[in-house]
């Protein structure tokens, strides 16, 4: 099961708005991009032709592993504004 | 708004909590909560303990959405391909602990809190605490200020408003866990068939190697009524160090021959991530100021030794709230009146557990090969021997398995094991 699938499985009311940001100079300094794979719904990828990081933000799971990993503190990270974002039905 | 005693942020156990201790004591209370519908944003293992859920909903198994009641605890020691288990089971003579579903089980418990007379702001989200002059006067949502004497910070691990009040620091990524968990739907029969249960009771299960060995990780699975919750938390470090994806090692886990058979041919209905504070005792936030108290996960208030959170969640909140209560009534609500709930903390098995397990993250940090590779290896390995009659003397299968023993310096661990755990107690 990839994680599109998993994905799938969720319910999302996507906001217009990202609520996770970064500054992509210093992403480019970054070498390990360790939010590129901690994240447990993949949301970061880094573009290599663009050098510039896409942030899937509609899917994110709202845990916060990304704003503690990123050793840099680059990732401006709030929470999606009320009536957006994931909603669990099982937890 | 009309003014308010108490604002309450966030309607997880710890906030529900104090929303109705405080609303049964007749204060006029606020409880906020960011999702939809109170459990829309929350995730966990697992169980709620029966004792001190009580505490707050008295006999809540009669009317609350429960799933089973836990009957047996079991330990998977995986190694690549096999596995032994060690289980306690027991018969039902008073509940020990529940499955819950959180969406179910958190609506239902902020019910209470309404019904208790405790007013209720669902899909708010609070931006920010509202700090005058140094004094704090209520909070800030995404609609209006809305002004009170206390507030209670009860916004779980990511707790923002602990940080902006300075009461706590950045998190360390060595100090927290993420876990992912997969909700698998399976007819109810099946269940009861695979995990030897009743329509009733059910099954908590921990799992240690496979694929999560030599990592700072262990592995979940709960049955629930129509489902099986399975999953795993790992420290972000490990994520990092190891370059590991938690949606790849979720496949390994569920891959795993012996986990494999306990969900095959079910449906996988949700996906789901969340953060488990793992620092203990040494990472617990100043908990009190001027008009403010912090509980909960917010307050880093989990046993991950024992999957302890949700219980100590509601005590902090009931503790806090009767702190608040007093200061209420003394109309002061000062740090030095507030300081109480430390205080109280202190006196309960909050602080006294987590005091206990002060080094003992530490401690299985240095041992976690041998905990968990070496002995689900040894284990698989003794019933390989028992359960394999062939042309091999058993001397030399007992003289094979002495060796991996000596070898991988075993023996002297049952010394080194006995001063580890002093090292653990020692205050
Ligand atoms: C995978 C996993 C397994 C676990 N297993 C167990 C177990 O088996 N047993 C057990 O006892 N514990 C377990 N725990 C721990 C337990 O879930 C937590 O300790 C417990 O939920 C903490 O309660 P809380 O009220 O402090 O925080 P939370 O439950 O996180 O609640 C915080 C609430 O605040 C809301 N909120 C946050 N920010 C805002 C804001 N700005 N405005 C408005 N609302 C906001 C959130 O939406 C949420 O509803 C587990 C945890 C995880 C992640
Ligand atoms: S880890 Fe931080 S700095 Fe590095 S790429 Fe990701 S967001 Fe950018
Ligand atoms: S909060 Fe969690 S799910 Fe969302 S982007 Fe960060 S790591 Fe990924």
């Amino acid at each position: 099961m990839n994680i599109n699938e998993k994905l799938a499985t969720l319910k999302y009311n996507k906001d217009s708005e990202s609520h996770l940001s970064v500054d992509n100079d210093v992403c480019m300094r970054c070498t390990d991009k360790c939010c590129t794979f901690i994240c447990p719904a993949n949301v970061y990828e880094w573009n290599e032709q663009k050098c510039t990081l896409t942030i899937r933000y509609e899917n994110c799971l709202e845990c916060g592993a990304c704003k503690i990993a990123c050793d840099k503190k680059n990732i401006f990270w709030r929470y999606p504004n009320s009536g957006f974002g994931v909603k669990f039905k099982n937890g | 708004m009309d003014k308010f005693e108490v604002a309450v942020i966030g309607a997880g156990p710890s906030g529900v909590s104090a929303a109705i201790t405080l609303a049964r004591a007749g204060k006029k209370v606020l409880l906020v909560e960011r999702g939809d519908g109170a459990g829309d944003k929350n995730v966990f293992g697992g169980t709620i303990y029966a004792v001190q859920t009580a505490d707050i909903f008295p006999e809540f198994w009669n009317s609350a959405p429960v799933e089973r009641s836990i009957t047996e605890q079991k330990i998977f020691m995986l190694t690549d391909e096999d596995s032994s288990q060690f289980s306690y089971k027991y018969k039902l003579r008073e509940h020990k602990a529940f499955t819950v579903n959180r969406a179910k089980w958190d609506r239902w418990a902020v019910c209470q809190a309404v019904d208790a007379g405790a007013y209720y702001a669902p899909k708010t989200l609070v931006k920010q605490i509202i700090v005058e002059n140094g004094k704090i006067l209520g909070i800030e949502t995404e609609f209006e200020k809305i002004y009170c004497e206390i507030v209670i910070i009860a916004d779980g691990i990511n707790s923002i408003f602990a940080k902006q009040l300075g009461l706590r620091n950045d998190i360390k990524d060595k100090d927290v866990s993420v876990s992912v968990k997969e909700t698998i739907e399976l007819p109810k029969e099946k269940i009861e068939d695979r995990f030897n249960l009743d329509e009733e009771t059910g099954c908590a299960c921990k799992i240690l190697g496979g694929p999560l060995k030599n990592k700072m990780a262990l592995g979940f699975m709960y049955t629930n009524k129509n489902t099986v919750s399975l999953g795993f938390s790992i420290g972000i470090d490990e994520l990092k160090k190891h370059h590991l994806k938690p949606y790849e090692i979720m496949d390994e886990l569920k891959s795993h021959p012996t986990i494999s058979s306990y969900i095959k041919g079910g449906k996988v209905i949700e996906y789901s991530s969340h953060l488990i504070p793992e620092g203990g005792y040494n990472c617990i936030p100043k908990v009190y100021d001027n008009r403010v108290m912090v509980v909960g996960d917010a307050a880093m208030l989990v046993n991950n030794i024992h999957f302890e959170g949700t219980n100590l969640a509601m005590l902090s909140g009931k503790l806090a709230a009767e702190t608040a209560i007093d200061a209420l009534n003394r109309q002061d609500c000062s740090a030095s009146v507030l300081s109480e709930y430390y205080k109280k903390l202190e006196n309960s098995i909050v602080i006294k557990d987590l005091r206990t397990h002060k080094n003992t993250i530490d401690v299985i940090r240095k041992n976690i090969s041998t905990l968990t590779s070496l002995y689900p290896e040894l284990a698989c390995q003794f019933f390989d021997i028992m359960s394999s009659a062939d042309y091999i003397p058993k001397r030399a299968k007992y003289r094979k398995f002495l060796s991996t023993v000596i070898k991988k310096g075993m023996l002297p661990s049952v010394p080194l094991a006995i001063l580890a755990m002093e090292k653990c107690f020692k205050k």
